[in-house]
């Protein structure tokens, strides 16, 4: 029995229904221009807690609580939980699992986890083992600095091509039913570890794009689509010059992304002041398109949304041991009318 | 005028700190330690004393200035004391700048809270 | 890809690497004629000064903002040896004042010390061999 679509594609036959979807986000984001959509965020860094950590925590922990109530469901309602984060041991959604008490799958994906975890949990739900679950991330500027750069008050300069962590977590609840015009997820292309030699930490639009082009001509060729198919190709956090490297690199393979192509980390910042080539981290992804694209999609102003998450595989010692930066790109085919 | 001297001798050694880390892949952990040796390395083979005499603070506050100190003192120390200098006079000879380290170090972390970027 | 800055760059690394120096020079002055001083006495009172205002102006959230635009202008004076030794510092409060700032406080700035030290034993060693005495 092959399911599989293609080289890597899964095909849902159930096509699991988004029954439920949030989004937060800290000052920064809420200052953006999609501030107004978050559904909560905070003015601080800390958000009333001790230490980063716990607002990443929190964050997290408000996202699942958030997309829960709007998919009017208690949590114990939900079956399974699938979630990952930047921090090391995933502490962020283990201890927010700690919390919520439900069963957890962590999962380890650096900024591509929420498309890995919505391809995971769909897997779930297509095969009939939950009725439902939840699918969730968080990121947070200060942690993941100083986890894998430096320390926030060092006096170097950032070169142009480095990117802002979000401070910002995303979820979604996924069922096996639900109700007409509700965003379903058709299909999901795994990703491919893909690393073109790059070597600078500071550059993860570069070391990241080789992996979403390379999972997105996958996607199309397994479905059999055209770009033009999508109302947008959302991409998590390639950054400004990450996009232009990528609709110039699938250009010269033949395929036009055009004006499809948006960017997570491109839309959250556009606008401000000193953000170099735009937002990162797993919450970038997670909190657009779960505030943001998902909004539009209930709204249906878009109809067909492909989100395609990347994910830099790097550790702060892989670096200082001189290896280059491996990266991967999940894909979830998102659509209200199927 | 020596305040002239300072700016353009200290703006000079920045210069080439600055050319070093657009241009190369150097992070600024690793400048920091090719300027102390650097000033190590040409105090002793006579090259830095010209520039102290001439910049003053300008080749003294740059970290060039940290390594011009360490070696100074241990030929001092080496002259005094025989051996023993070797070890005892680098460290002798910066010590002020080493214990104000640790001490406003600790004091600033121990007052101050960390911000995050805006 | 993103524009070359190299000649602002290296400007703004010139002028405040520069007037750091000239706050140097005027310390170290001070020292001379308010607390008479000799040579030695106000190379050790200016790196003193030098590094409380370095640690400082850390402390307060300013010197990341310096680093930004002047680089090396900010890092290679002695000012932002303080600031490496408070920044990784004050970040790690969160995990205790032993293991935590007391750790940390030479995560960036050991190398420096190890590095600079070092080499000034092995150049004291040759110095003694060849007869400096």
């Amino acid at each position: 029995m092959n399911k599989r679509l293609g080289e890597r594609t899964l095909k849902f036959e159930t096509m699991p229904y988004i029954i439920g979807y949030a989004g937060v986000a800290g000052k920064s984001e809420k200052e953006g221009p999609l501030g107004d959509y978050f559904d909560l965020t905070f003015d601080d860094d800390l958000w009333e807690e001790k230490t980063w950590e716990l607002t990443e925590r929190k964050m997290f922990l408000n996202a699942v609580k958030i997309a829960s109530a709007r998919a009017n469901l208690n949590i114990s309602d939900i079956n399974f939980l699938f979630g990952g984060d930047l921090l090391n041991q995933i502490i962020t959604a283990g201890f927010a699992a700690r919390e919520l008490s439900v069963p957890f799958i962590g999962l380890y994906g650096a900024c591509s986890t929420m498309a890995e975890s919505i391809l995971a949990g769909s897997v779930f739900i297509e095969a009939g083992f939950a009725d439902h679950v939840a699918c969730a991330t968080a990121s947070h500027m200060a942690t993941a600095e100083r986890q894998y750069r430096y320390p926030l008050e060092l006096g170097t300069p950032k070169t142009p091509t480095s990117q802002t962590t979000v401070t910002g977590a995303g979820a979604v609840v996924l069922a096996g039913t639900g109700s007409a015009g509700m965003p379903r997820i058709t299909h999901a292309t795994a990703g491919r570890v893909i690393d073109m030699g790059i070597t600078d930490a500071n550059d993860m639009g570069s070391a990241m794009v080789p992996a979403a082009m390379e999972t997105i001509l996958t996607h199309l060729q397994d479905t059999g689509r055209q770009p033009e198919y999508y109302d947008v190709i959302v991409t998590g956090d390639l950054g400004i010059f990450g996009s232009e490297t990528l609709v110039r690199m699938t250009r010269e393979q033949g395929v036009d992304l055009g004006e499809k192509h948006v960017d997570c980390g491109v839309e959250i910042f556009k606008g401000k002041k000193n953000i170099y080539s735009g937002g990162s981290g797993c919450g970038c992804g997670g909190s657009v398109l779960t505030a943001y694209y998902l909004k539009k999609m209930h709204d249906s102003r878009l109809k067909k949304v492909l989100f395609v998450a990347t994910g830099a595989l790097l550790s702060p010692t892989s670096t200082l041991q001189g290896e280059t930066i491996p990266s991967i790109a999940h894909a979830v085919s998102i659509e209200t009318e199927v | 005028m020596d305040y002239l001297k300072a700016f353009a001798v200290g703006g000079v050694i920045c210069l080439i700190g600055q050319i070093l880390l657009s241009k190369t892949k150097m992070t600024p952990a690793r400048i920091l330690v090719l300027f102390v040796t650097a000033g190590v390395v040409l105090t002793a083979i006579g090259l830095y004393e010209p520039v102290v005499e001439f910049g003053g603070a300008g080749a003294t506050v740059p970290l060039t200035g940290f390594g011009y100190s360490l070696a100074k003192g241990t030929f001092k120390a080496i002259g005094e004391n025989g051996f023993l200098g070797v070890f005892t006079g680098g460290v002798t000879a910066t010590a002020a700048g080493i214990a104000a380290a640790v001490l406003f170090g600790y004091l600033i972390a121990l007052i101050f809270n960390p911000k995050t970027k805006k | 890809m993103p524009k070359s800055h190299l000649l602002r760059e290296c400007i703004m690394a010139f002028i405040v690497g520069g007037l750091i120096c000239v706050l140097g020079q005027a310390v170290s002055e001070l020292g001379k004629s308010w607390f008479s001083l000799d040579k030695e006495g106000a190379s050790a009172f200016t790196a003193i000064v030098m590094i409380f205002l370095g640690a400082f102006f850390t402390g307060l959230g300013i010197y990341d903002v310096l680093g930004r635009f002047a680089g090396a202008g900010s890092i290679v004076p002695i000012t932002g040896f303080a600031n490496s030794i408070v920044a990784p510092a004050l970040e790690f409060k969160r995990e205790g004042f032993i293991l935590g700032v007391g750790a940390k406080l030479f995560t960036i700035a050991g190398p420096v010390l190890v590095y600079g030290i070092s080499s000034a034993i092995i150049i004291g060693i040759i110095y003694y061999i060849f007869g400096g005495r």
